[in-house]
């Protein structure tokens, strides 16, 4: 009998993806009863599911003590690789289809100039709550406020600059405490600022940041505003990881030299 | 139907060559908006008149399902990253993000209002 089990569950870590498929089903089926029935549709289930996802990772790391969630329990593997980097990309790219190449030529500039803005003010706020905490050396104000920007510019910055690996953790932290937050409050404040037309989209992508946040916020919010957003914060990613370790650094620099 | 996923793979790939040679170029050796290329492509080509393979029922119907696994993965990702750390991470980090994204979520509610002004104005004119 013991064997047997044993065979299943070989055979169910085997087929790892499927089983996340499942597990992932069940949460959307959980998420759709919950928006109907209990918040009567003004939450939308996609918002729900992914708060039951972050606290599926919770369980599984305090379980396991690992760093991937629930993914590091083997019979939930799969999780890892069905909302892996590649699957993620290749279904926002797929989002883009049915998106109006007009609405994205109205806004170009607006977006454009919201990257600056958004990168420098993210990474302003990371630098003054760096600072308020006692780090006073540039290359740890730097990585931290680098993460305030997003979870990948910080461990990238940090690299290059060559900060301490608890610095890097703690901006790794920063970066996702703001990816979360935005995956969970993108659909509960959409409206009251605004965030209803592609244009809009475009310029929250730019002024908010983080790929992963901006894509699950605004698809809880109105799936046809992912693609218009998800681009421009994938220039965000980008952009953040130019500026930090160059220009704002020496801009932290000179500024720490001050205090 | 697979020309639907095949445009999909074209698309990922290509962009993700872009945003790599743009990162090698820069001197970051990472991938600077490699999906954003992608979307843009994605976009372009099924805006364009000229090819109608994008406009045919197959196509359609393959994309439009990877479209909605969409939503299904975001759950994945999310239920596969660092929840645990972040809870029990330092102060400073909780603060700095917590700061970053509200401060990000004011300036698109000033923005946002500011346009809305210019609409208003711009119906006023109009009238």
């Amino acid at each position: 009998m013991q064997e047997l089990f044993s065979r299943i569950y070989d055979l169910l870590v085997d087929g790892g993806i499927l089983v996340a498929v499942l597990v992932v089903c069940l949460v959307l089926w959980l998420s759709d009863l919950i928006s109907t029935k209990v918040t009567k549709g003004r939450l939308h289930p996609s918002a729900i599911a992914i708060f039951f996802g972050l606290i599926l990772a919770y369980i599984g790391g305090a379980v396991t003590g690992g760093s991937k969630g629930l993914s590091d329990i083997s019979l939930f593997g799969g999780l890892g690789v069905m909302g892996g980097a590649l699957l993620r990309d290749f279904t926002i790219i797929a989002s883009a289809y049915g998106a109006d190449l007009n609405e994205i030529k109205k806004s170009g500039m607006l977006g454009f100039a919201s990257l600056f803005v958004g990168v420098f003010s993210s990474y302003l706020m990371g630098a003054i709550a760096a600072v308020a905490f006692g780090y006073t050396d540039a290359v740890s104000v730097t990585t931290i406020a680098s993460g305030a920007v997003t979870f990948l510019v910080g461990p990238v910055t940090g690299a290059a600059l060559g900060a301490d690996s608890t610095v890097i953790a703690l901006s790794i932290t920063a970066g996702l405490i703001k990816t979360i937050f935005i995956m969970i409050f993108t659909p509960l404040i959409a409206k009251k600022i605004g965030l209803t037309t592609p244009k809009m989209a475009m310029v929250y992508g730019g002024l908010v940041g983080s790929t992963s946040g901006i894509s699950a916020g605004l698809a809880a919010t109105d799936p046809k505003l992912v693609p218009y957003g998800t681009m421009v914060a994938t220039f965000y990613s980008g952009f953040g990881c130019l500026l930090c370790p160059s220009v704002l650094y020496f801009l932290t620099k000179w500024v720490c030299t001050l205090l | 139907m697979i020309y639907g996923v095949a445009t999909l793979a074209g698309c990922y790939l290509l962009g993700k060559i872009l945003g790599t040679a743009l990162g090698m170029a820069t001197g970051i050796n990472s991938d600077i908006g490699g999906v954003g290329f992608g979307i843009l492509l994605m976009i372009l080509l099924t805006n364009s008149k000229k090819l109608k393979f994008t406009q045919k029922d197959g196509f359609k119907k393959s994309v439009t399902f990877w479209k909605t696994m969409y939503i299904p993965v975001v759950v994945a990702m999310a239920a596969s990253q660092n929840v645990f750390s972040m809870m029990s991470g330092g102060l400073v980090a909780i603060v700095a993000g917590t700061a970053a994204v509200f401060f990000a979520f004011f300036l698109v509610f000033l923005l946002s209002r500011h346009e809305q002004k210019k609409e208003a104005m711009q119906k006023e004119k109009e009238d």
